[in-house]
């Protein structure tokens, strides 16, 4: 901690040292993001706002880049490009934070709420490298930013309700802007009793009840510098996971940083950013509600980061440059206690994470340069230095069982390199590039011990052995826009060597009841992973617009053995009529049953299936306030369905009315205007 | 008085040394001796029990340093007396009035049997003291006796390492004994021990990476390795096989029962 605050302190010295200069400049703005998704409630965008109370996970959903694995009703996971947690760089502007559950019951995402974030930032592959090491993408979620404009009161009321599962969400929001600072408050509720799938069957243990409180506070120490804190506290309990054997009774983050911004600061250095933070993380499993166990089990798991990032944007001549420190260092740590029938036996115990301690230090640096004008090429490099540590004597002994002769400690050392070519003429746009990437294993895959997976009913034991993930990727982007019809086509393939998987060990009998066998972490020679998707827009009037989305996804090893969680043919489509403060959409989602699916790792055919949905909202603008109301019928015709990527196929939400309404408000000296006008110089 | 202060000083040492280490269990008193009776538990137990001797003059009330001793343990029970598997009593290396030998007690005593003590000591001249030891039952069952199905000879298997198991990869070993007569235990050279360890209370799991054990003459144990992956109650099933390599007592696990020859630990 004291080598963090020193080196807060040196940062803050040399930029009050390079502050001295004051020549401004507009930010170029970088678009080189796969997706971003606005959750603002403030957005002018009001058709991207399908619910304003959604979940988190909802809006993920929405994405086309993102499919989610769904354990139940709360804390999906996210995939992109048919990869999953360890394969992504999942960071919360740009602060590390690990989920404590082994059983990957608790995504970060899961660990904030609409109301902290002001969108997502969704890179593909190692568009996503900026902020750590990653495979398959990064997705960066953006707190909401606040600025010293519009001095005055402003916030915002949100209610809304479901007729499935009773989900009853509200938020409220205060901040008080004034010209050299501001404070912010949010609070919200969500609970949700068990939800009903199609056809009218209730999913039981698909509850949840979850707090959000977060506070932001912001002084303006001149024209080009500010210092903000801001602290998030999630507390989800109560949360049924029916596709699990085991429920949550506690999922609870604190997430703190520091932050010190400089813009502007001369004719290079156009935005720096550097922050301090802290977040630790307790989940608690619990099997108490379930009518019947083989035997009860507590298993709690703690998960504590520290971390420095320090990002500078800067400008010269026709390169747009992008420098990142990121440094942090987590704390891993679960067990199991499982408790005999027979109350004389002793408790049976086993660290399932043995107190893992990952220390990382990475830089990376990412050029734009503008070569003519329609020509544009970037290139990206970082290297970071990678170190895990087993710090309890107790869980390195058992993992020596496997492995006689590991070390506590394991160094390593990650690169990845990426360059890109965009061509831009007219109504047409090409972008293409090439990428190389390394991964770690994650602490689940280098020191896991007896995790068990439902889907595949096997014990998982890490492995510490295990080399660096490395990914080679190719990406294409075509884009062809006329002023009333947009198609855009974008296909990303990797080629990833040493792929980390679970391998059947027969030598192995597995700890957990009615578990089928061991599965060690280990490394497949390669495997090809192709996503590729289309999508359409089309406006043949005005008040009319059409969507069409297509996905099409490809996953198999060197030996032509299917990978799970590959998502097979999928579509959805929209049409959205727009009439003043009125708009209206009819969505179809769906996809072809699962060809191929991958039996070994316990997945079996999905079939086909697709979803009519209805949303509708009605905004009304004052100059004080604003009005939203939302609502509509999901799954409009009750259909029984589950898609590929629901754990052991749970069926989802049947049919199901919501509503909506959202009142924001301000009370500023000024003229009103939409908040997110100001945060020009952030996105 | 420069020798006494000498020999002070070693029985602090050795105090110091072994204090933390060991517990007085008994005397065993007769005239001229009082023979101290040590163990790391400071008791007796079923199974195998480490245990130390130190031999004081009744009279000079000083340890005495070169004493041969020798020792029978001897159940009385109703209806017939019989010994256990024992070793002989040496000196402790490094120390200078401390002797240690193991006897392994297959059964505890009640209040209608009981086992005896006899210690045979010789510093030139031989005195025999016998005197009842109190052997109580070990929390779990670390020795088992067994017959021979083939030849219907008797045995004892004992549980000597791990003492104290742990979740890991522990030292195993166990000492196996012919019962040649109702005093005598003879240390069985050529036969194979198979251990199988599973969990009871967890639909009997069992562990990787075992090593199943072979004999080794400098000790006349049979040592291996044992896998303890969580803490509990843990039940090594075994099977024995003969010199020829025929099983004579247990049988391999199966879905609907264990086998019959097991001895139990805890892992902590």
């Amino acid at each position: 901690m004291k080598k963090i605050i020193f080196i807060l302190l040196f940062f803050l010295s040399f930029i009050s040292l390079l502050a001295q200069d004051d020549i401004t400049d507009s930010i170029p703005e970088i678009k080189e993001l796969d997706e971003v998704i606005v959750l603002s409630k403030t957005s002018k965008n009001v058709g991207k706002q399908f619910k304003t109370m959604s979940t988190l996970d909802e809006y993920l959903e929405k994405s086309s880049k993102i499919t989610l694995i769904r354990r139940g009703g709360y804390a999906w996971e996210p995939l992109i490009n048919n990869m999953s947690s360890e394969r992504l760089n999942i960071t919360i502007d740009g602060m590390h934070i690990f989920g404590a559950c082994t059983d990957k019951m608790d995504p970060v995402t899961s660990y904030v709420d609409v109301s902290n974030l002001s969108e997502i930032n969704v890179s593909s592959g190692q568009s996503g490298a900026s902020n750590g090491p990653t495979v398959g993408g990064g997705l960066n979620l953006i707190r909401t930013q606040h600025d010293f404009c519009n001095p005055g009161w402003s916030g915002a009321l949100d209610f809304g309700i479901e007729s499935n599962s009773g989900l009853v969400s509200t938020g409220i929001n205060l901040k008080y802007t004034h010209s050299k600072f501001f404070i912010d408050a949010d609070f919200t509720y969500r609970n949700a009793d068990n939800y009903k799938a199609g056809k009218n069957v209730l999913v039981k243990f698909s509850q949840f009840t979850k707090y959000n409180t977060s506070v932001n506070l912001g002084v303006k120490v001149n024209e080009k510098n500010s210092i903000s804190a801001s602290y998030i506290f999630d507390n989800a309990i109560n949360v049924g996971y029916p596709a699990l054997p085991m429920d949550v009774s506690l999922a609870r983050a604190s997430i703190a940083n520091i932050q010190h911004s400089a813009f502007d600061l001369n004719n290079f250095i156009k935005e720096w950013e550097t922050k301090v933070y802290f977040n630790t993380i307790q989940h608690v499993m619990d099997d108490t509600k379930r009518p019947s166990v083989p035997i009860h089990m507590d298993m709690p798991g703690w998960s504590t980061t520290y971390g420095l990032n320090s990002r500078m944007e800067a400008l010269k001549n026709k390169h747009k440059m992008s420098f990142n420190l990121n440094a942090y260092h987590n704390q891993s740590k679960a067990e199991m206690t499982m408790y005999p029938n027979n109350k004389e036996e002793p408790l049976m115990f086993m660290y399932t994470w043995p107190d893992i301690r990952t220390t990382y230090v990475g830089i990376s640096v990412k050029d734009r340069v503008q070569l003519t004008e329609n020509h544009n090429i970037q290139y990206a490099l970082s290297a970071g230095y990678h170190q895990n540590y087993v710090a309890n004597e107790f869980g390195l002994n058992s993992l020596k069982i496997f492995y006689p002769n590991m070390q506590a400690s394991k160094k390593r050392g990650l690169y990845s390199t990426q360059i890109g070519y965009t061509f831009n003429k007219r109504n047409f746009e090409l972008n293409t590039g090439f990428a190389y990437g390394e991964r770690a294993p994650s602490v689940s895959e280098a020191y896991g011990f007896y995790l068990f997976n439902s889907f595949d009913k096997y014990d998982y034991i890490g492995n510490p052995n295990l080399k660096n993930e490395q990914s080679i990727e190719s990406n294409l982007g075509l884009t062809y826009k006329i002023s009333r019809f947009k198609a855009n086509v974008s296909a990303t393939y990797f080629h990833i060597l040493d792929y980390i998987i679970g391998k059947h060990n027969p030598k192995y009998t597995p700890m957990t009841i009615g578990a089928t066998g061991v599965r060690e972490y280990s490394a497949l020679k390669s495997v090809n992973i192709l996503s590729t998707d289309l999508s359409l827009e089309y406006r043949p009037i005005n008040a009319l617009k059409t969507r069409a989305f297509f996905s099409y996804s490809y996953g198999k090893d060197h030996q032509k053995q299917q990978l799970p969680l590959i998502r097979p043919f999928s579509f959805n489509m929209g049409i959205t009529y727009l009439i003043k403060s009125v708009d209206l959409e009819l969505a179809i989602d769906g996809a072809s049953k699962q060809y191929t699916y991958s039996k070994q790792y316990g997945e079996s055919e999905t079939p086909a299936f697709a979803i009519l949905n209805f949303y509708g909202g009605y905004v009304l603008e004052k100059p004080n306030y604003k009005l939203q109301l939302r609502f509509g019928v999901e799954n409009i015709l009750n259909t029984y369905y589950s898609t590929y990527s629901d754990w052991n196929h749970i069926p989802r939400k049947g049919r199901n009315f919501f509503i909506s309404i959202s009142y924001q408000f301000k009370k500023s000296k000024k003229e009103i205007s939409e908040p997110e006008d100001h945060l020009g110089h952030i996105h | 008085m420069a020798i006494a202060i000498f020999s002070l000083a070693l029985i602090s040492c050795e105090k110091e040394t072994n204090e933390n280490k060991i517990k007085k269990v008994q005397e065993i008193n007769d005239d001229n001796y009082i023979v101290e009776l040590y163990t790391e538990t400071g008791k007796f137990q079923t199974g195998y029990n480490e245990i130390f001797i130190k031999v004081k003059g009744k009279n000079t009330d000083n340890y005495i340093e070169n004493i041969n001793i020798n020792w029978y343990p001897e159940m009385q029970m109703m209806d017939k007396k019989h010994s256990c598997p024992r070793s002989s009593v040496e000196k402790v290396a490094g120390e200078t009035f401390l002797q240690k030998g193991y006897i392994i007690f297959q059964m505890a005593g009640n209040t209608m049997e009981h086992w005896n003590l006899t210690i045979t000591l010789n510093d030139g001249e031989q005195t025999v003291i016998t005197e009842q030891i109190n052997v109580q039952a070990a929390t779990y069952k670390n020795v088992a006796t067994f017959k021979d199905t083939i030849s219907g000879k008797k045995y004892v298997i004992a549980l000597i390492q791990p003492q104290k198991p742990t979740v890991a990869t522990n030292d195993l070993s166990f000492g196996l004994f012919e019962m040649e007569s109702m005093s005598n235990f003879l240390p069985v050279t050529n036969f194979t021990i198979l251990f199988d360890p599973r969990m009871p209370s967890m639909e009997n799991h069992s562990s990787p990476n075992n090593t199943q054990p072979s004999y080794n003459n400098v000790d006349g144990l049979y040592h291996g390795k044992l896998s303890l992956t969580m803490t509990g109650e843990w039940k090594l099933n075994l099977i024995i096989k003969n010199a020829v390599g025929d099983i004579i007592q247990g049988n391999a696990v199966s879905e609907t029962e264990d086998s019959n020859l097991y001895l139990m630990l805890e892992a902590k």
